[in-house]
């Protein structure tokens, strides 16, 4: 019944965010901040995560290449692969359910426990679509950015690694991430990035605008919408998968 | 002018407003007072619609909020202001922005008067030099005063403070329940308080509404507060121990 109830609050509220807003102008000057603070601001942690990502994926398809007879350029193949189909999008996805998501429901709660919710209702502004739909455009537009900025990256940590250990050339690594490529799977993951992006700003602010109490409960709120957006990024990516592949 | 009809709320079974009703007059400071846990607060947030009343009606100048569209609720929304309990500043903005907020929002002015307007409430309230702060590098008096700037930037005809004192000390209580009651009587504006400072009452209670457990026991003004017979409104006043030797005082000269 909870689930049922939770679920029903969560469209309730999404038809809220999706109504018209009172002054464009606004909404487009609040998205561009949204843009910088959750966008532009993961930029580095996604090169670190994932520069160390395609390291180790090039490390453990190494691993396994024990055949003298396959080809080391398929160590490449593999780390381009798994970056693309699954790493960058999904992988990278959880990893910014935690930084994102707590962001935002911590921020939209901190507002709804201090009363600057009720400060803007009260001044007749729809306060959930002023807060939350400039924070799904701006995550929604940058995860597909971030997903092709994580795949370079990751294949960069292969391509530093790979060579570093011994287990393949500069020139058969890049050979190998050119083998075969098929576009579609880029195309693939950048739908789950969009879907992804909205599951993590859309979740993320439905905790924190419902939350009620103080501090302890923004906390608490922040960890159940990280572990939700987790687990529906996950039932998503198996629904998407199947689709599309 | 304001006038709430026979209200009613109650959370989960729990009755909170027991048939209130009462008339809030333009130009005056109308205060709600009562003990912590009274219902003043609900009372307050059901007259401005953050709650829902379960009965009755609240008429701003006539117009029934109560069973109004969601589109005109929005729309006389604008004319109010509220200054909250913490003061509910915009913690990102700056005291500037967070009064220019609602100009930017509502208001078709040009730049340079949107910055006369946010210049004139700042200066109405005694807030100089901290036009580029955040609310966190001010004192919560400061947060008050800039709160109540952002309350009445857009000329609103009805003002709300939820509890404007809490938490300052005797001086700035003061300064506040001043301010308050000057831009009440200069802009003649429809203002509703909710405290439980006797200060205050005795200071601008131009017409005072106590409620005890959700109902309403009393009604009158500064002057008759001293007097009432209502024994939990007595047990309320005289719970400070000043206004006790007030009364006494008083009692030993008639005799």
């Amino acid at each position: 019944m909870n689930i049922l109830n939770q679920t029903g609050k969560y469209f309730a509220l999404l038809l809220k965010v999706f109504s018209k807003p009172e002054k464009h102008s606004l909404y487009v000057r609040q998205t561009f901040n949204e843009i910088d603070n959750l966008g532009v601001k993961s930029f580095g942690i996604v090169a670190v995560i994932s520069i160390f990502m395609g390291g180790i994926t090039t490390l453990q398809v190494a691993y396994n290449l024990t055949n003298p007879l396959l080809p080391t350029y398929l160590i490449g193949l593999g780390n381009r692969d798994t970056l693309i189909l699954e790493f960058s999008s999904t992988i990278l996805a959880l990893i910014m359910a935690g930084k994102i998501g707590s962001n935002i429901t911590s921020e939209i709660g901190s507002m709804k426990v201090t009363e600057q919710i009720d400060s803007l209702e009260i001044m007749g502004v729809n306060s959930a679509s002023y807060l939350i739909l400039p924070k799904i455009i701006a995550v929604v537009m940058m995860f597909p950015l971030l997903y092709i900025f994580s795949v370079f990256f990751g294949l960069i940590g292969g391509m530093i690694v790979g060579p570093a250990v011994g287990a393949v050339t500069v020139t058969d690594y890049l050979n190998g991430v050119q083998y075969l490529f098929n576009p579609y799977y880029v195309t693939y993951s950048l739908i789950k990035c969009l879907v992804f992006g909205f599951l993590i700003a859309s979740i993320s602010a439905f905790f924190g605008y419902t939350v009620e109490g103080g501090a302890f409960d923004v906390g608490s709120a922040s960890t159940r919408a990280v572990v939700n957006t987790n687990i529906m990024i996950l039932i998503w990516d198996l629904i998407l998968t199947q689709l599309l592949l | 002018m304001i006038e709430i009809r026979n209200i009613y709320k109650s959370f989960e079974q729990k009755a909170v407003l027991k048939n209130i009703s009462k008339v809030f007059n333009k130009g005056e400071t109308n205060l709600i007072i009562g003990r912590s846990g009274s219902g003043k607060t609900v009372l307050l947030k059901a007259i401005v619609g953050l709650h829902e009343v379960d009965k009755g009606q609240i008429l701003y100048d006539g117009r029934d909020f109560t069973s109004m569209s969601q589109k005109l609720r929005k729309k006389l929304r604008q004319e109010m202001g509220m200054v909250f309990q913490g003061g509910a500043l915009f913690d990102s903005l700056t005291v500037e922005e967070n009064v220019r907020f609602p100009l930017d929002m509502f208001s078709e002015l040009t730049t340079a008067e949107k910055q006369k307007q946010v210049d004139f409430c700042l200066e109405r309230v005694n807030i100089s030099n901290a036009n580029q702060l955040y609310p966190s590098e001010i004192s919560g008096g400061m947060q008050k005063r800039v709160a109540i700037a952002r309350a009445i930037v857009l000329n609103p005809k009805y003002l709300f403070c939820d509890e404007p004192n809490s938490g300052l000390d005797p001086e700035t209580s003061m300064v506040i329940d001043e301010l308050i009651h000057s831009i009440t009587v200069d802009l003649q504006i429809t203002t509703i308080i909710n405290t439980h400072d006797m200060n205050s009452v005795m200071e601008i209670g131009d017409n005072i509404l106590f409620i005890s457990e959700g109902e309403m026991c009393w009604e009158g003004n500064r002057k008759e507060i001293l007097h009432a017979e209502n024994q939990k409104l007595q047990e309320f006043v005289f719970a400070n121990k000043q206004y006790q030797r007030i009364r006494d005082d008083k009692i030993e000269e008639n005799k």
